[in-house]
């Protein structure tokens, strides 16, 4: 299965050549970069033959503005499981329409929701070719999805049984419970996701005072002065002049990009960027242009080229320019290269817009996101934004900045006028979690967590490479995806992995490009090593099982490894 | 065609092939005389092409890199954002402390609360509350999830249930965020290419769905079904011209069941009507009606005895009525199944938390346990409403049974801006009085068609008859002295 080919030898020895930092030599063959990051071009599927040839090794010379080692690789697709993949989509598909038919000719039970007849010779509501890829693809593994749990989404979850006697069709509940099937798929990154502890205390002493909803807006009746709290409170864990909050985390993008560019602006949105900040660039009004995941170098020519001819046709210059970047990228689990954004965003004078729903308390020695992780000032960035439902356990997202900017939000975020503001008992659980994070509730619990977090991910992520598997992103990411490729081992990955007790989430397409199909875990820090033991023996079980170990660049347990502080010092297999 | 032309170069490369060029010479005596002619033409204009200069070509504008230099030097961009001058009307929030419950302590004075859209006075329901705690001590606050990735709660799956059952239609799906809700919804099903016919009075959300559906929008002008049906009559006129097209455009109309800007109801009827002879889908947006309108609280839809299943989608949000957070959409499976995978807020956002998904359980069983309390609403909407009249300086805008009305002022003082100043000065007057009221905010610039500034007051099932006496009176006078 595994690949060990020419291809491979001439790929490691470009990368050794773009890789120009000494100490950091590839010599286990993974494609790392510090100075200029090596990736084949992963978004060329509308081309599967000339697939393989299509590599793009950047270098850029900024070493130097790294304080840490930056290490990420994305090992590219063996050629044969390419094949392989597209074969796989192929059968689908053909059953697809083979079923469609008979479906047609009523040969098989049809489940799909009808019209009702008074309304059949309207125009159909949706595209049934949309509907294709559900009812044949998706249809198939449903199963892995939306599993509903019925406990806190802690270390360890309840799941509630569900079976289905007609392939997916529809569920019903057994009424079991499958106890204690360790989570590895909610953002819990610092474990806040808790039901007992002095979170959950403050949150119910508020909901018995407070009750749980607002029932109006910011603007209007429903500015309570937790709010106003909260938010000094954000302002100063993130080291900015002022901060607003928001109910809803992607409505904080959403609602918010408008608030800041229009007409004549233009905004510049990393390709692999969430719906929510794609959606907000849309609304906004401005011109939209993408680079290439983290390419500095296609970001740059875009700034440059963007100045130097203006606006199109009218070639007036850009009224202003946001480039939208995430800290940590949920499905790659990369982390931006931000101290050369925040170098190019000072050379063309952009303003940054920096979205650390992932990486805002998982990364950084004392958990405040991707500038402290590089150890950059918050202050160059423009807008830092993130969100509350992950590392915090609460709901709802925040944007903290200069005190203009949010003084300027606060009168014209459509969310400040127009959303009911923040539930109270959520409003307390932010305050609890950061000021545990902060050290101020007087405990080392939040600086310990932060820390157990960053060891579990570089123990989990190190194991999983030995072990053989392709796992994409930075080593210091607590999103960790594996690659599984074929869309039948979607599927299977996910069901394997629930019978041995564990919870994974699996993606495929379209939240992914068409052949890049994969298992991602989220480590969190109330992972015990005994979990991410007994998960990784289960993972390595199902890789076998499945044949998923793909890696031609394993590592080797033996090797030492380039890292400092936070490496296992136990021996490993 | 002959695909070896007499004169191709390339084929005479390909050396010791001689039957081809046997087969060229055959095919060049055997092809007909205007085909060499053509052939020849093109020759000729190829040949000319590439020796002529008749065309200039373009002063080429390559700028050295020096150049370019000096353009990324000289860029200045405008500033992030505009300056905020520092008396904005939206600068200075009132604080509230405490709970926003009934008894509200606004700016430090304690009040009563004519301001927040607690209709049914279940923010502080004691029973709500219980449930939440349990909730909260089961699950925790977070779901640390989207609904796809272990973010189902067993609540939501039951709240689901339950609205839908409440509703009396087959499926219902539920957001985090009351004001994604209908926002997410329209750019599910409406598309680029499609048409949407949309009140003018229309809410913020409604008209941001709109911009992320990119859809074709048509205004009608409030409430006028007249106007609405001479748009759908000139569609149709469109449509005949061009049926191939007409098959694919979907076409809705977007309606509020009670306006959240004017406090008036949809003539649901008459768009019933109108949606089976123009073959248009129905969508209402029902945050304002939801568990006011009709005798079990459904809504506009039970208000008018219209079949629900007419109705394509409701949506409403649960922060109004149900006093919880988040919203809900509902109607048949059909419908509602397809938003649960391009529904972007219910996709791609984390799920609600389950304590308030609890709570909007209990606040639902307490609407069925007790139609009653609707009943009692209605006749706080009728007595502010009744109140409110003839009030110098002011007018009510909105109907009798409407909870959260307006009060605009008679005669605008010449800019929105003095207006605004104007009843914030009534607000103030009556905060001083321990009635708490606040302003109908709007996105001045933002809004399609901005409806004039104005007071919001609020009845609630809590509020006593003298003390809506008290607010009506107070406002009297607030008026009588400052609108001179």
């Amino acid at each position: 299965m595994r690949f060990g080919s020419k291809t491979s030898m001439t790929e490691s020895s470009a990368i050794r050549e773009a890789n120009g930092g000494p100490g950091h030599g590839a010599a286990n063959g993974l494609k790392v970069g510090r100075n200029g990051w090596v990736k084949n071009q992963k978004h060329h599927h509308k081309k599967p033959s000339s697939y393989a040839e299509e590599k793009v090794h950047h270098s850029a010379c900024n070493g130097g503005l790294y304080s840490r080692p930056f290490y990420e690789s994305f090992e590219e697709t063996p050629m044969l499981v390419a094949v392989l993949t597209y074969m796989g989509y192929g059968i689908l598909t053909i059953f697809g329409y083979l079923r469609d038919f008979m479906r047609q000719w009523k040969i098989e039970k049809c489940h799909i929701a009808r019209e009702r007849e008074e309304q059949k010779d309207f125009v159909p509501l949706y595209q049934d070719f949309e509907n294709f890829y559900t009812r044949n693809l998706y249809m198939r593994i449903r199963d892995n999805w939306n599993r509903p749990i019925c406990s806190v989404p802690g270390d360890k979850m309840d799941l509630v049984e569900r079976v289905s006697y007609d392939y997916n069709w529809t569920f019903g509940y057994t009424g079991r419970v499958v106890k204690d099937v360790i989570n590895m798929g909610s953002y819990n990154y610092l474990g806040f996701a808790e039901n007992t502890g002095s979170c959950a205390e403050a949150a119910a002493e508020v909901t018995v005072k407070y009750g749980v909803g607002v029932s109006s807006t910011r603007q209007e009746m429903g500015n309570l002065d937790r709010h106003e709290e909260m938010e000094k409170l954000v302002a100063r864990f993130l080291g900015v002049e002022s901060a607003m909050a928001f109910g809803m985390g992607f409505a904080t993008n959403s609602m918010n990009i408008p608030a800041l560019t229009g007409k004549g602006c233009l905004i510049l949105s990393d390709e692999l960027n969430h719906a929510s900040l794609v959606l907000g660039a849309r609304l906004s009004g401005s011109t939209i242009r993408v680079f290439k995941h983290n390419n500095m170098q296609s970001l740059e020519k875009l700034l440059r080229d963007a100045i130097v001819h203006g606006q199109p046709r009218t070639h007036r210059p850009w009224k202003k320019i946001l480039i939208l970047v995430e800290g940590i990228y949920s499905m790659e689990g990369s982390i931006i290269r931000l101290p050369e954004v925040i170098a190019l965003k000072k050379k063309y004078k952009a303003y940054l817009y920096l979205d650390e729903a992932h990486s805002i308390g998982a990364l950084g020695p004392s958990g405040r996101g991707v500038v402290e992780y590089f150890g950059l000032d918050p202050t160059d960035v423009d807008i830092m934004m993130g969100t509350f439902t992950k590392s915090f356990g609460a709901a709802g997202g925040y944007i903290g900045g200069k005190k203009e900017l949010i003084d300027y939000l606060r009168s014209h975020s459509h969310s400040a006028v127009y959303a009911t503001s923040m539930s109270p008992p959520v409003v307390e659980q932010i305050i609890t979690s950061m000021k545990c994070i902060m050290g101020e509730d007087g405990t080392t619990i939040g600086r310990e967590r932060v820390q157990q977090l960053a060891e579990n991910t570089v123990y989990f992520r190190r194991r999983l490479r030995e072990i053989g598997f392709i796992i994409y992103g930075n080593n210091d990411s607590p999103v960790v995806p594996l690659m599984l490729y074929l869309p039948a081992k979607i599927g299977a990955f996910g069901r394997e992995m629930l019978k041995r007790n564990i919870g994974v989430v699996v993606v495929g397409f379209p939240a992914t490009p068409i052949i890049e199909s994969r298992a991602r875990f989220c480590v969190s820090a109330s992972h015990t090593k005994e979990m991410l033991d007994q998960a990784l023996n289960a993972i390595s079980e199902v890789g076998d099982l499945l044949q998923v170990k793909y890696s031609r660049h394993r590592i080797l347990p033996a090797l030492d490894r380039p890292f400092d502080e936070t490496t296992y010092e136990e021996c490993e297999d | 065609m002959t695909s070896a032309g007499p004169c191709d170069p390339e084929l005479k490369m390909a050396a010791g092939q001689q039957w081809v060029l046997v087969e060229m010479v055959q095919a060049f005596y055997e092809a007909p005389a205007y085909h060499l002619i053509l052939e020849g033409i093109l020759i000729l204009w190829i040949i000319r092409l590439l020796f002529s200069k008749t065309y200039k070509l373009q002063e080429r504008s390559d700028l050295t890199e020096k150049e370019k230099e000096e353009l990324i030097e000289e860029w200045q961009p405008e500033p992030l954002v505009p300056p905020v001058s520092k008396d904005h009307p939206s600068q200075n929030y009132d604080v509230v402390t405490g709970p926003p419950s009934h008894k509200i302590i606004v700016n430090g004075k304690e009040c009563i609360n004519f301001g927040s859209f607690n209709f049914l006075g279940l923010l502080d329901n004691e029973r709500v509350k219980q449930k939440a705690l349990a909730s909260l001590r089961k699950y925790g606050v977070g779901t640390c999830g989207p609904r796809g990735f272990y973010g189902t709660f067993d609540v939501h799956l039951e709240l689901e249930e339950r609205l839908a059952k409440f509703m009396r239609t087959e499926e219902a799906i539920i957001y985090s965020y009351g004001f994604a809700t209908i926002a997410s919804a329209i750019p599910a099903y409406s598309k680029r290419g499609d048409i949407v016919f949309v009140d003018e009075a229309s809410c913020f959300s409604i008209q941001k769905g709109l911009q992320a559906s990119r859809s074709f929008i048509k205004y009608f002008k409030h409430n006028d079904m007249e106007d609405l049906e001479r748009l759908l009559k000139e569609q149709e006129l469109e449509d005949q011209k061009n049926p191939r097209k007409a098959r694919v455009t979907r076409r809705f109309i977007v309606v509020e069941g009670l306006y959240m800007n004017t406090a008036d109801i949809c003539p649901l009827p008459e768009l019933v009507k109108l949606k089976y002879k123009y073959k248009v889908r129905i969508f209402l947006e029902e945050s304002m009606s939801f568990g006011v309108l009709g005798e079990h609280g459904r809504g506009v839809t039970e208000h008018f005895g219209v079949n629900i299943d007419d109705i394509d989608l409701i949506s409403a949000n649960m922060e109004n009525a149900v006093a919880s957070i988040g919203g809900f959409c509902c109607g048949r499976s059909f419908v509602i199944d397809h938003q649960r995978l391009s529904g972007q807020g219910y996709c791609f956002s984390a799920s609600l938390p389950p304590m308030l998904a609890s709570a909007a359980i209990e606040a639902l069983n307490i609407m069925e346990e007790d139609p009653e309390i609707f009943t009692v609403l209605r006749e706080k909407c009728k007595h502010v409403h009744k109140t409110l009249q003839g009030i110098p300086g002011l007018k009510v805008v909105g109907e009798a049974f409407a909870p959260a009305l307006h009060l605009q002022l008679e005669n605008s003082t010449g800019s929105r801006e003095s207006d605004v100043r104007t009843l914030r000065s009534i607000i103030d007057y009556c905060l001083d009085r321990q009635i708490a009221l606040t302003q109908a905010r709007y996105l001045d610039k933002e809004e399609r068609f901005l409806p004039p500034p104005s007071i919001r007051v609020v009845a609630t099932v809590e509020q006593t008859e003298e003390e809506i006496e008290k607010a009506a009176s107070c406002i009297r006078e607030a008026a009588l002295t400052i609108l001179k």
